[in-house]
């Protein structure tokens, strides 16, 4: 389509709102043939959201697309492909089981013969130059389940090269790359730009952006707030501009001096995520400590391997003074820890089960009688927490998926309560969860650390994470980068030790 | 009792009525022994493969299993003259040993079981067959175990014992289904594993105690069939018999994914399965068609149970949306998820 003209794609004015969310609010980009473009902006700015727009995934609630002189106040997944934007995504989606040119050829297979059979060996010779062009050293035959994860990278990109592409946008590309393989690809998005391609380039490593990008866009909560040329990018003016306000550090009266005992002691602890970083941190009884990070440092791979869902490379795990192995969940909620996961549906709740059956789940013995569950003992249980919790649900027999977000992870952390927890470990606690139960769930945890509970709480969210914790850890690629206490509490510091 | 178990209830009803009214013997004290007999049989087994499948297993070593552990059975009476309680002892122990290898092989090697299994049905035909070199086992002519009979075989009051021995099994498993901590975690675990996982249910310990259960009751069922045929061709005994128990499992309710289901519910596929094969032979259709029937029965009973509870679903979701909107709360959109 229009292979003649100058590819230029610009977006005017895009807005996307969701009911409650406003998750792009007025943001115009423009990017043309032969440039670099870089997108910055914390988790949650609103990048995949502008991504799943250029891709044609969701249409925006207003604004317009132009490309190359083509306007759309939406594109569709086929339109977008055929003005040649291709995307690589921080998720590899290539499948190990094919060969490396069947994978950058699928779906569109080189057939010969009157069978139409598949032609292997024609679409290695197809593939062969693309490959040189990225400088990638393996074989178009060789399977991909024997690349390694950078070589599966330049794959991915070769696969958006031999779909004649006008606009290559890398999401996070280099976040599992080791530094010669960054400075490779830094080398191919060069090569890209000498041939006319454009490219938006998505990275969290500020210093790449620096070196490949003519220019900057930074989002900050789904806004366009500022644009940088090329003699303009440094460092810290891109950290200003992604943090753009200084959060009014909160009251100190707010702040409870934490009981000095150590609830939760983890020491050099190496998780499959990160076998060769090691996380260390203490949490005390009575302090809710924000874990922060940006997405893919570890922070819910930590969280598991303390709880002992996955196991442990090594390292050190204590809860009031006993260590635990980290080899399963058993042993770490008879030691008081218990785990608020991530995933409600999938990991928190049994969403076909009842309310009740939800709440009892982890400590089915305490309401039962010789192995037998004493139903009366059951929706006794079941009913204290529903109050103590202010769980909305008409009945305890309703199964778990029919209560709102908010209300699902009050059961959540119900079925912990009544086994009077030392140590809680939230994983994202109020994801996609209103306001109002928001300001629930956080006066549950002041309640809790009040009694002398330690919590442990994961946030990708910067404001939760400062107004909520009385001190934050930051992780950074499986390591804890730092502790902040409450007089260095901002997005500025939290950013500087997530960026590592 | 859930609302299936009634529909399945229901449904035995009337095809009673109809098979009764066209060939008054359906009701005849012969015939209701002889097929209460059958349900006896049949029913431990079912039972057996329920403990399995409400884990989002499978078994489908059952029939092999009554089988050899027939054949070790009947050699252990009559040609080594061993007591027949301990040899019923050593059945059922061979039982646990291989539930707990299935469990092994399940859980801890992260085999499927669907794999284990099948693996499991021709080794254990095989070892079966080589066991008696492919000779049939049975009792001599004449060869007299009164005691045994009578357990196994005989009937008080006009009840045949295996009825018996299936109530008995079925209260029991009922109970602990239904009423105990581990029915509960069996539950979870068939439903969600990961999410048991994170409730601190030790999902490989419950797994592995359902496949024991279910080796172990089979083995029970395997002195039933021993003694109800009394001789064993260890090529054909017992063949197909674990998908028989997987159809009463499903027809009771049993979702093959796993978390779903009741005992009454496989009590009740097991009654009705029984009345089909009998209604082939009273109606004078070509026994040929037995399976042909009971499939057919299956397959329209699970569709239109499953269009029942789709039925449901829309009414719970239109529900819940009516009442997430006048929360304020934010709905998303179908097809939409809120990303930012």
């Amino acid at each position: 389509m229009s292979t003649d003209t100058a590819f230029e794609l610009q977006l005017q004015n895009i807005t996307k709102v969701y009911p409650g969310v406003v998750a792009l609010d007025d943001v115009s980009l423009r990017i043309s043939a032969g440039e670099v473009v870089g997108l910055i902006g914390e988790n949650g700015a609103g990048k995949s959201t502008l991504m799943k727009v250029l891709g044609g995934v969701i249409a925006p609630s207003s604004g317009s697309i132009t490309i190359s002189g083509e306007t759309y106040e939406a594109l569709s997944v086929q339109q977008s492909f055929d003005h040649g934007i291709a995307f690589v995504h921080q998720e590899l989606n290539l499948f190990d089981n094919l060969s490396v040119a069947a994978n950058m050829l699928l779906g569109r297979e080189i057939r010969s013969g009157f069978l139409g059979l598949v032609d292997e060996a024609a679409m290695a010779r197809a593939a062969q130059p693309i490959l040189d062009r990225i400088g990638a050293r393996f074989s178009p035959s060789a399977q991909v389940s024997e690349l390694s994860i950078a070589e599966q990278q330049m794959l991915e990109i070769a696969k958006a090269l031999s779909m004649d592409s006008r606009l290559v946008i890398l999401d996070e590309p280099t976040s599992s790359l080791t530094l010669s393989e960054t400075n490779r690809l830094l080398k191919i998005i060069a090569d890209l730009k000498a041939h006319g391609v454009a490219v938006l380039f998505i990275s969290h490593r500020l210093s790449e952006v620096e070196q490949c990008a003519d220019r900057v866009v930074v989002l900050r909560d789904g806004r366009d707030v500022g644009h940088l040329s090329r003699d303009e990018i440094n460092y810290d003016a891109m950290i200003r501009l992604m943090i753009g306000r200084t959060l009014a550090s909160r009251p100190p009266e707010e702040k409870r001096a934490a009981e000095p005992v150590v609830a939760l002691q983890v020491e050099d602890l190496r998780t499959h995520a990160y076998p060769a970083g090691s996380a260390s941190l203490a949490v005390r009884s009575g302090e809710i400590m924000g874990l922060a990070g940006l997405v893919g440092a570890g922070r819910t791979e930590l969280a598991r391997a303390i709880f002992g869902i996955d196991g442990v490379h090594g390292g050190t795990i204590r809860i009031a003074g006993r260590t635990l192995s980290g080899h399963n969940p058993q042993e770490a909620i008879a030691a008081g820890l218990c785990l608020v996961p991530e995933d409600r549906k999938g990991q928190g709740l049994i969403l076909d089960f009842s309310v009740g059956s939800n709440i009892c789940l982890a400590d089915l013995q305490a309401v039962s009688r010789n192995g037998f569950v004493d139903r009366r003992r059951e929706a006794a249980r079941a009913a204290e927490q529903r109050d103590r919790l202010k769980i909305k649900v008409e009945s305890l027999d309703r199964a778990a998926a029919e209560l709102s977000g908010g209300n699902q992870q009050k059961v959540a952390l119900g079925k912990w309560l009544a086994l009077d927890p030392r140590v809680i470990i939230f994983d994202e606690p109020t994801r996609g969860i209103d306001v109002g139960s928001k300001a629930e769930i956080y006066g549950l945890m002041r309640v809790l650390t009040n009694r002398g509970c330690a919590i442990l709480m994961i946030s990708s969210d910067m404001e939760e994470v400062i107004s909520v914790s009385d001190r934050i850890a930051v992780m950074c690629r499986g390591r804890v980068a730092g502790v902040l206490e409450p007089p260095d509490f901002s997005e500025e510091n939290v950013l500087t030790l997530a960026i590592g | 009792m859930q609302k299936k178990d009634l529909g399945l209830l229901v449904l035995i009803f009337v095809v009673g009525t109809v098979v009764a009214s066209i060939n008054p013997r359906f009701l005849s004290p012969i015939n209701i022994a002889n097929t209460a007999n059958l349900v006896g049989l049949f029913g431990l087994f079912s039972i057996a493969e329920a403990f399995v499948i409400v884990t989002a297993g499978i078994e489908l070593s059952v029939g092999s299993v009554i089988a050899l552990l027939g054949v070790i059975f009947v050699d252990f009476v009559v040609n080594l003259g061993m007591p027949w309680p301990l040899a019923l002892l050593i059945t059922l122990l061979l039982g646990v040993a291989i539930g707990a290898l299935h469990g092994f092989l399940v859980t801890r090697m992260r085999m499927q079981p669907f794999v284990v299994t099948l693996c499991g049905l021709l080794v254990y035909r095989g070892i079966a067959r080589f066991y008696t070199a492919d000779a049939t086992a049975g009792f001599t002519f004449g060869a007299s175990f009164p005691s045994l009979e009578w357990v196994f075989s005989g009937r008080s009051y006009g009840v045949p014992h295996s009825i018996v021995a299936f109530g008995i099994v079925a209260v029991i498993a009922w109970v602990v289904l239904h009423r105990t901590v581990f029915g509960r975690h069996l539950f979870a675990v068939g439903k969600n594993e990961e999410a048991a996982r994170f409730s601190g249910i030790r999902t490989a310990r419950v797994t592995t105690i359902a496949y024991i259960i279910c080796a172990v009751l089979t083995a029970l069922s395997a002195v039933f069939f021993a003694m109800y045929t009394r001789s064993i061709s260890p090529a054909s005994h017992g063949s197909f018999y674990e998908l028989y128990g997987i159809a009463a499992a499903v027809l009771g309710g049993f979702s093959l994914r796993g978390g779903e289901g009741s005992v009454v519910g496989v009590v009740l596929g097991v009654i009705l399965l029984q009345m089909l094969q009998n209604l082939v032979n009273l109606l004078g259709i070509p026994s040929s068609l037995n399976f042909a029937v009971m499939g057919a029965v299956i397959l329209i009973g699970v569709l239109a149970d499953q269009q029942f509870a789709r039925y449901r679903e829309r009414q719970r979701q239109a529900q819940s949306l009516k009442r997430a909107t006048t929360d304020g709360e934010p709905v998303p959109r179908p097809g939409e998820t809120p990303a930012r």
